[in-house]
């Protein structure tokens, strides 16, 4: 067992302090962008309108959509493009292939830039953390929420070299902000050492899948919840409504968003099932039982059934689309439940939160 | 079986569908028609359904309705609704203390909601998972799960074992789909190029069947992937294997606990056990007469860090282990995450304590009891009640509830406390009671309380006699020549938890079947593609070829994309720049 060192534990503290101010920054940048370019897309549309509104129209037309209301459709035709998700014309939602445009959206890189800069301090402070403690920097609900919203921060940003996912910026840095502020204030926990029913490496393997496949769901939950916007918003638009929401200009269409947050949930899904089973070799171990549906486990089990019940939607006639957006984002909300309400108020063999009882 | 699967299997035939012309343009712009037009289907299937039914009833009688029965349990929409419901109904058995887990706090939650308390218990909120109606969610989700996965497989092994499809007429249609042309001057003509695509197609893992190899139109049918199904199947019939195991070690499998004090020595039998929860099928000729001896216990506290000071930071146990009563003897060390395995049981270290030793004599002045008494944890640093029955004295028998503290302080209102869990300054306060202790009518009593309804009390609070406060080597003599108690020393105790369940290895088994299932089946893509070549009139050979993806397959424009640039570079010298074309509809939306 390695030393505490409570300097490197204040420097982490600090680190984590600038870090929550710097994605303030980034989080107001990525808003400023949002907004700023929501109004230049519309001039631009305004001025394109006249000229080539046929274009978008054009643009290769999938083969599956036409064929997306039979019901004997296998392949990419019943899947790929599903007709729950309304289909907007281009200019009204952003490009679904979430691909780089030539257009600089300057307020987006300064808030990419300063994230960057961020999750560096960010990382220092998760570093720090482990150091000052001597172990892996996830033994308390302080440590998960400021080691999670450090992977939603850097999940976020690696995708960004290849999808132009900007649009959710704001989203995950304000998700990561009041993780951070959680931590600080209500799970605040000094560094120190481990109880004896921590030490084992299955602390190692079981808790960083669980944060690991919890940051994922987060970046899922806030797509989710932008599908359902855009999905409304589409459908307003469709039937001639006024655009209240311009910001979601920047949003790719409610069916790309499904498609690529069902991916990312898949993957979560998987590193759920990991955390289950290794929660549940853990509670071999430790208390000799591998099930025993104690609270922190029933809630790991509910979560799973939610987002098998979220894939099996996503292959159910009638529960694609908005449905599947709602169950995602009930998956999510157990997530949260699970991690808030259950470590500090239900007690279990759990209760590792670190706080004072 | 229903829309999965309809929408999967009969894609062997939906090519064919494609160039029988049914895909009639609808295009994407018309969402809203679309959407109207689906749903008007919608609602006319479900009025001639029901109409149908209403119609077929009388007709098919019984084995018509268990049929109807069966479709609407196996269809995806019910598996859905009873996952979601199993997610639902699991819920309570978090809010409302279990009775596997702790009888005794739903004993007193009971008792301290009179006015609900024995209706939750009529709906079997306190045995959650063992409940009438948890069990029928679980049991027709998996009745569905096998009547959902066994056609699956059928049709699945039909499929691995039959041709790729035929060639649709028109692979434009298909969601991916190019033309390569190739120069008169080439001399690779139609029949070639399909061998040379055939080939390519093979190395990619595909299984290809090439059509009309000496006819006009020579064409192939490639499919991959049939592994992401199997996968599938693996995932569901595990999930199956893991129930099952979980039910064996119910029905054959036992745990039981037990409190030893340093140099005590457990020897597996029945009555080794203070606690013991038998399987349902369970019988004591399988406990392995095996023994432990805790030797000693040692915990190590925090001293360093000033905010979690006092907290714990190891356990260990060094135990004597025999196999059976005439094995040769074994020093093991047992710790928290680090269970001793003996005969087919493992043993865990689930708790410790202070067990302080007492002697105490009976007013005839013998001594009545000697030994350690287990003090049960209450609070912080090892704040233990502890409860001393006497059963053996006389005249009268004597009974001693109080407290144990490790390191005994006080607060400013003289309230007493511990301030650590080590022994810095032990000390037992005690109340004493005479009297009958209601041992002798047989019922069984709990050792941690004691029943004062009988017993007069010789001293404590408000009495002439205030408590007992007793360190380490003091004796306490009895007021009224009842006898004394001496506090002769500390020792520690472990609560061992003693488990076997025979299911569990199967559990570990399946689950990693069914994560290596779910693995296969998320991220494998069935893919299917055709290509088809001919000669033009002016000797040019022309190349279409076309993709289909069963399933959500983001990837499948990649893959065009690398088995042209494949094919290119089998016909092509680098530098030249063929005159072809590329369609792609997902590679849009992705
Ligand atoms: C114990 C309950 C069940 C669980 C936990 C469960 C879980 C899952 C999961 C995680 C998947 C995703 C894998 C994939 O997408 O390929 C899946 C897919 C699927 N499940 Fe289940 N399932 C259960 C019961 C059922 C039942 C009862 C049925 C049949 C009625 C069923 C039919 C299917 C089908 C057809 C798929 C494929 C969907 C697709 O390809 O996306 N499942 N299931």
């Amino acid at each position: 067992m390695l030393p505490i060192n409570e300097t490197m534990g204040q420097y982490s503290e600090l680190f984590m302090l600038l870090a929550a101010g710097t994605y303030t920054v980034a989080f107001i940048a990525f808003a400023w962008d949002l907004a700023k370019s929501s109004k230049t897309l519309r001039a631009v549309d305004l001025k394109a309108a006249s000229a080539a509104s046929s274009v978008a129209v054009e643009a290769k037309v999938p083969v599956a959509a036409g064929r997306a209301g039979g019901n004997d459709v296998g392949g990419p035709a019943g899947r790929a493009e599903r007709p729950t998700s309304a289909v907007a014309s281009v200019s009204q939602t952003a490009g679904g292939d979430m691909k780089y445009a030539a257009e600089r959206r300057v307020p987006a890189r300064v808030a990419v830039a300063v994230a960057i800069i961020g999750v560096a301090i960010h990382g220092a402070g998760v570093i720090t953390r482990a150091i000052g403690a001597g172990r892996v920097p996830w033994g308390n609900m302080y440590e998960f929420l400021t080691t999670g919203a450090f992977l939603v921060v850097a999940v976020f940003l690696l995708s960004l070299i290849r999808r132009d996912l900007r649009f959710l910026g704001t989203f995950v840095f304000g998700l990561a902000i009041i993780m951070m502020v959680a931590a600080s204030v209500t799970y605040w926990t000094p560094v120190g050492h481990l109880v004896p029913a921590l030490q084992s490496y299955w602390l190692v393997i079981h808790v960083s899948i669980a944060v690991m496949s919890a940051s994922l769901f987060t970046l899922t939950f806030a797509m989710s919840a932008l599908q359902l916007l855009q999905s409304h918003r589409q459908k307003t638009l469709a039937a001639g409504g006024v655009d209240k929401l311009g910001f979601m200009r920047l949003v790719p269409n409610a069916l790309s968003l499904e498609n690529l947050s069902y991916r990312i949930n898949t993957v979560g899904f998987v590193g759920w099932t990991f955390t289950l089973m290794f929660g549940a070799i853990w509670a071999e171990k430790a208390w000799g039982r591998f099930w025993g549906w104690d609270t922190k486990e029933v809630w790991t089990f509910v979560i799973w059934v939610v987002y098998a019940g979220y894939l099996h939607a996503r292959a159910t006639r009638g529960w694609t689309g908005t449905r599947a957006a709602w169950l995602s984002i009930t998956g999510y909300l157990c997530v949260i439940f699970n991690f808030t309400v259950v470590n500090v108020f239900f007690n279990g063999l759990h209760s590792y939160s670190g706080l004072p009882s | 079986m229903s829309e999965p699967v309809q929408g999967k299997e009969n894609s062997t035939t939906s090519a064919t569908k494609l160039d029988g012309g049914e895909a009639t343009g609808k295009t994407a712009a018309k969402p809203a028609k679309d959407k109207a037009k689906t749903k008007a289907d919608k609602a006319a299937a479900k009025a001639v359904d029901k109409a149908k039914a209403e119609a077929a009833l009388p007709i098919l009688g019984i084995k018509g309705m268990l049929r109807w029965a069966w479709t609407q349990l196996t269809s995806m929409r019910t598996a859905l609704f009873l996952l979601l419901l199993l997610a639902v109904a699991a819920v309570p058995g978090s809010l409302f203390p279990q009775r596997p887990a702790n009888p005794a706090i739903v004993t007193q939650y009971i008792q301290d909601h009179p006015d609900y308390g024995k209706i939750l218990d009529s709906v079997q909120l306190y045995d959650v998972y063992s409940s009438v109606w948890f069990s029928a969610i679980y049991i027709l989700l998996f009745i569905s799960l096998i009547g959902c996965v066994t056609p699956r497989a059928i049709a699945h092994y039909k499929a691995m074992r039959s041709q790729p499809p035929r060639t649709p007429k028109r692979l434009s249609r298909l969601p991916e789909y190019g033309t390569l042309v190739l120069p008169a001057d080439a001399g690779i003509p139609a029949s070639k190029a399909i061998q040379d695509a055939a080939a390519l197609l093979k190395k990619r893992g595909y299984r290809v069947e090439v059509r009309d190899l000496d006819g006009a139109l020579p064409s192939l049918g490639a499919e991959r992937g049939f592994l992401k199904e199997v996968g599938n199947l693996v995932f569901h019939t595990s999930l199956i294997g893991v129930l099952v195991s979980v039910a064996v070690g119910g029905l054959f499998g036992y745990s039981g606990q037990r409190i030893l004090v340093e140099g005590d020595t457990f020897v597996n039998t029945l009555v080794g056990y203070d606690q013991f929860s038998p399987g349902t099928n369970f019988q004591s000729s399988w406990l392995e007469p095996y023994s432990i001896q805790l030797n000693k216990f040692d915990a190590t506290f925090d001293r360093e860090s000033p905010s979690h000071f006092g907290q714990p930071i190891d356990y260990t146990a060094a135990v004597t282990t025999k196999e059976s009563p005439n094995a040769a003897a074994k020093q093991q060390t047992l710790k928290v995450n680090d269970p001793v395995m003996l005969g087919d049981t493992s043993i865990y270290l689930t708790g410790n304590g202070y067990a302080p030793m007492v002697t105490v004599r009976d007013g005839a002045g013998n001594v009545a009891l000697q030994g350690p008494v287990v003090a049960k944890l209450q609070g912080d640093n090892y704040y233990s009640s502890v409860v001393i029955k006497v059963p053996d004295a006389k005249p009268d028998q004597l009974g001693f509830a109080g407290f144990f503290l490790p390191t005994a302080m006080e607060t400013d209102q003289g309230v007493s406390y511990s301030g650590d869990p080590e022994l810095v300054n032990p000390q037992l306060n005690l109340n004493s009671y005479y009297g009958d202790l209601g041992l002798n009518n047989g019922a069984p009593q709990n050792v941690f309380e004691l029943d004062v309804s009988k017993l007069t009390p010789l001293n404590g609070r408000g009495l002439a006699q205030k408590a007992i406060a007793l360190a380490p080597g003091g004796t306490y003599t009895l007021p009224g020549g009842k006898g004394s108690i001496t506090f002769d020393g500390v020792k520690k105790y472990i609560g061992i938890d003693i488990h076997h369940n025979p299911g569990q290895s199967g559990a570990l088994v399946f689950a990693l079947l069914a994560v290596a299932g779910l693995l296969l089946s998320l991220f494998l893509n069935r893919r299917r593609v055709w290509v088809r070549t001919g000669t033009h009139e002016d000797g040019r050979t022309m190349v279409e070829y076309g993709l289909l993806a069963r399933g959500e397959d983001h990837r499948l424009a990649g893959e065009a994309a690398a088995i042209r640039e494949q094919l290119h570079r089998e016909w092509f010298s680098s530098d030249e720049q063929p005159t072809d074309t590329v369609s792609s509809s997902t590679s849009k939306d992705q």
